[in-house]
């Protein structure tokens, strides 16, 4: 009973609330996509909804899909997925002082993640602070990956699976940028918290630089004690593109345990680059992305874990149509194709000298719809090869996947 | 709106149509004969499942230092060395060491019998101690082991013939050892002075599917278990680290894997070569037929199956004598292994051959060529056979 009544309550005193926002107060912020922009703008190249005069500004964005997967003929049938929930927060504090967070639910992964949260700081156009939790610059995805900006369901396999994406660290550092003609120069240089040995002692039986997600101390305490750094420089001129190269890399194991050291020091260095351009004449959007991965696996370990990696992926979409359709001005329909490769084990056997296989090659046609900017309907299917660490033939897999992402 | 509805129902229809048929699309299963995993036929709904819990324990549980990997180890996983639950490769390939008789390893306190050859971040794998000879053995497909665990020991001494009474050449004996404390000996056991016949491993030196199973887990991935808790690697009695009911899940998904199917029966080349293989004799040690005993697991009862084998010892001549050994086996003997499935080696082997105990035999007609000892007479009439024949029996071999 008191439960039924703190529930009447609630939904009252809700509906009060929701009664007292005056719509016309809700001033939509939707975001610039037609401006020339770096990926490092993208955590705040979001469409906001600020209340009145309020310095604060928010949105989110979510993603469903149904899903039917099969590899070798075995399935487990028809599944409908809820990928997550994003909630993102903007205040600006003053005019050079801003503050933005992004909280992820992930039902899945039984995950409510703060991917960012950060606070920017302008010296000068050419350098602000950044300190917080951050997202690590290393390659594009990692900064720019919002699921309603992409035409397919899953995220790039090589930027998740091998790339740690969403990859977000405690610490501090610095960006900028600058603008002269054409061109558009961006930099970041940050020291965040670090990986851990789990990179190389996992359930996933290879050399996973995501395993360290799963530990949550990672940002309170560096295992090595050394932080993390991560670099990168990008490049646009319009009409041809953006280009960035970046670089993180660190010392990864505890190697010291209450002063005594109990192990050697090994580091990871990765090694991206990323590339998106629109081609002028038939607006046909190209985005790509290429990581290498080193990690320092010692000899006595197993060849089971890597100590190179390769991968990456590239994303075709060409609009078809833009016009009304059922009543949804300048609409858009796109095809749209991935094609990415992944190497988690770049290498030789020590006992045969052949080829170590852990690879996986897949191309992903799909189709999408997207009734305005923000909101993407999407259609796929996916092919894909994958070889275990000896190279037997690969397993096939296929998998339709039909979502829906939007931010709101 | 009326021009829209055409569009809703074109679009509507399409998505029931590709949700419909996507069953149809995605890639299909291999043949049955062509995979060696699955289980047997006629297993209960209750025996499935418990089928489905040891394909997971078997194939995708991982281990690493967190949940007890090592410290030495051979392997992270038991999928690893048995993909698609097919022959190793050379990767996974074990070394064992320091017994050269019936009498006992004399480096137990070494580290022996099994080479811990990787260590976890931190610690030091194990070396081969000084004055120790060894052995490699590459890890054999789990397929029928079920169906082999079954025969009758009676059944395994009829196929003996210590004295080569009947002039073949070929004598076969079977491995006598001790059983460890937590195996059960089968109903009807035959016992020699204590010892009891093992039947699985390259030596013979496994009693039955669990000692198999609590020895992989110990000796190659480093994980204790209630059945045996002492560590490889320290020696020290320690928690288990595997749940017993997993240990158990593990050996009954091993039991009820199906046999390996042959495939291409009724090809004349198939048949011709199978012909050859028992009129030079090959069928003298590698029996095409036995028959399993009573099984409370129906799909397994007093069934006859095809493995290619006999389950003894043979003297394999000095080419294959490592100057190792385990049980009662002389360090040239070797436990004929099971043909089946032996066609689909390379699928689980990185797309190569590695035969014979070690892998050396890079083709089917090198593991032929290097058979010595009580095979001798058996391999010379191999070599003695036209091109047409060999290529008839080693077709026959490849349909296995």
């Amino acid at each position: 009973m008191k439960k039924l009544f703190t529930l009447i309550i609630s939904i009252g005193i809700g509906q009060m609330a929701f009664a007292q926002i005056d719509p016309k107060l809700l001033r939509a912020k939707p975001s610039d996509t037609a401006k020339n922009s770096l990926n490092m703008d993208a955590v705040y190249e979001r469409p906001f909804i600020a209340v009145g005069k309020l310095p604060v500004s928010v949105g989110g964005y979510m993603e469903a899909n149904w899903q039917y997967q099969g590899t070798e003929g075995i399935s487990e049938g028809q599944q409908f997925q809820f990928r997550r929930m994003t909630l993102f927060v903007a205040s600006t504090i003053s005019k050079r002082i801003k503050f933005l967070s992004e909280i992820e639910f992930e039902p899945a992964e039984k995950e409510i993640a703060v991917e960012f949260a950060a606070l920017d700081l302008e010296l000068h156009p050419l350098l602000n602070l950044r300190g917080g939790m951050i997202l690590n610059p290393i390659g594009a995805f990692n900064q720019n990956h919002d699921g309603p900006k992409w035409e397919f369901t899953d995220r790039p396999i090589a930027m998740t699976q091998m790339l740690p994406a969403t990859w977000s660290s405690a610490g501090f550092g610095i960006y900028g940028k600058n603008y002269s003609g054409d061109w558009m120069l961006g930099y970041e240089l940050y020291a965040t918290s670090s990986f851990d040995d789990s990179i190389i002692a996992n359930p996933e039986n290879r050399t996973s630089l995501a395993a360290s997600k799963r530990n949550p101390e990672r940002f309170e305490e560096i295992a090595s004690g050394q932080p993390l750094l991560t670099g990168k420089v990008a490049v646009r001129r319009n009409n041809i593109g953006e280009l960035g190269l970046s670089y993180m890399g660190g010392v990864y194991n505890k190697w010291r345990s209450d002063g005594i050291v109990i192990d050697d020091k090994r580091r990871l260095n990765v090694f991206a680059i990323d590339f998106n351009t629109t081609l002028p004449k038939l607006k046909t959007f190209i985005t790509a992305e290429w990581a290498w991965i080193r990690v320092d696996v010692p000899d006595t370990y197993s060849q089971q874990f890597g100590s190179r990696q390769m991968g990456g992926y590239m994303d075709i979409v060409q609009p078809v149509i833009k016009k009304t359709i059922l009543g949804w001005q300048h609409s858009v329909v796109s095809l749209a194709c991935r094609v990415e490769y992944v190497d988690w084990n770049v290498g030789k056997f020590r006992e045969t000298g052949g080829n170590i296989g852990d690879e996986l090659f897949s191309v992903m046609p799909g189709i999408s719809f997207r009734p305005r900017q923000q909101t993407v309907l999407r259609f796929s299917y996916r092919k894909q090869w994958q070889k275990d660490i000896l190279g037997n033939p690969a397993a096939r897999t296929g998998a339709f996947q039909l979502g829906v992402s939007t931010y709101f | 709106m009326q021009k829209r509805l055409p569009i809703v129902l074109l679009s509507l229809m399409s998505l029931v149509a590709i949700m419909v048929s996507c069953e149809k699309i995605i890639p299909s299963s291999p043949k049955e004969d062509e995979i060696l995993d699955g289980p047997v036929e006629g297993l209960s709904y209750e025996q499935l499942r418990r089928f489905a819990l040891g394909d997971a324990a078997f194939n995708n549980e991982i281990f690493s230092p967190e949940n007890g990997l090592g410290p030495g180890f051979v392997a992270t996983s038991c999928g690893s060395c048995h993909a698609g639950d097919g022959k190793g490769h050379p990767f996974t390939t074990l070394v064992r060491f320091g017994q050269t008789d019936e009498t006992g390893n004399k480096f137990l306190d070494q580290g022996g019998p099994q080479l811990q050859n990787r260590a976890i971040p931190g610690y030091k794998p194990e070396q081969i101690p000084s004055g120790a000879t060894f052995s490699k053995f590459t890890p054999p497909a789990n397929t029928g082991l079920g169906f082999l665990e079954l025969v009758a020991d009676a059944d395994i001494l009829a196929m003996a013939d210590p004295q080569d009474l009947d002039n073949d050449g070929i004598s076969g004996i079977p491995n006598y050892a001790i059983l460890p404390t937590y195996v059960q000996a089968i109903n009807n056991a035959i016992v020699l002075k204590g010892k009891y016949i093992h039947r699985f491993g390259k030596k013979a030196a496994a009693y039955n599917l669990l000692h198999q199973t609590v020895n992989a887990y110990n000796q190659d991935i480093g994980i204790t278990s209630s059945f045996d808790p002492e560590d490889a690697y320290t020696r020290m009695v320690i928690d288990p680290e595997i749940p017993t009911l997993t240990v158990n899940n593990v050996v009954f998904y091993l039991q009820t894997l199906k046999a390996p199917m042959q495939r291409d029966a009724g090809n004349a080349e198939v048949e011709t070569g199978r012909k050859l293989f028992e009129k030079i004799n090959c069928s003298g040690c590698h029996k095409p037929t036995l028959k399993t005993g009573f099984s409370p697991v129906a799909a397994l009862s007093n069934k006859e199956f095809h493995p290619y084998t006999d389950l003894l010892l043979h003297d394999m001549g000095p080419g294959l004598d490592d100057g190792y050994t385990e049980g009662s086996a002389k360090t040239s003997e070797w436990r004929t292994p099971p043909l089946w499935g032996l066609g689909l080696s390379m699928n689980s082997q990185g797309g190569s051959y590695h035969l014979l105990h070690d892998g050396r035999a890079k083709s089917i007609e090198e593991a032929v060529t290097l058979h010595g000892g009580e095979a001798s007479a058996s391999r010379n009439r191999f070599n003695q056979l036209s091109g047409a024949e060999k290529n008839a029996m080693l077709r026959f071999l490849e349909s296995l």
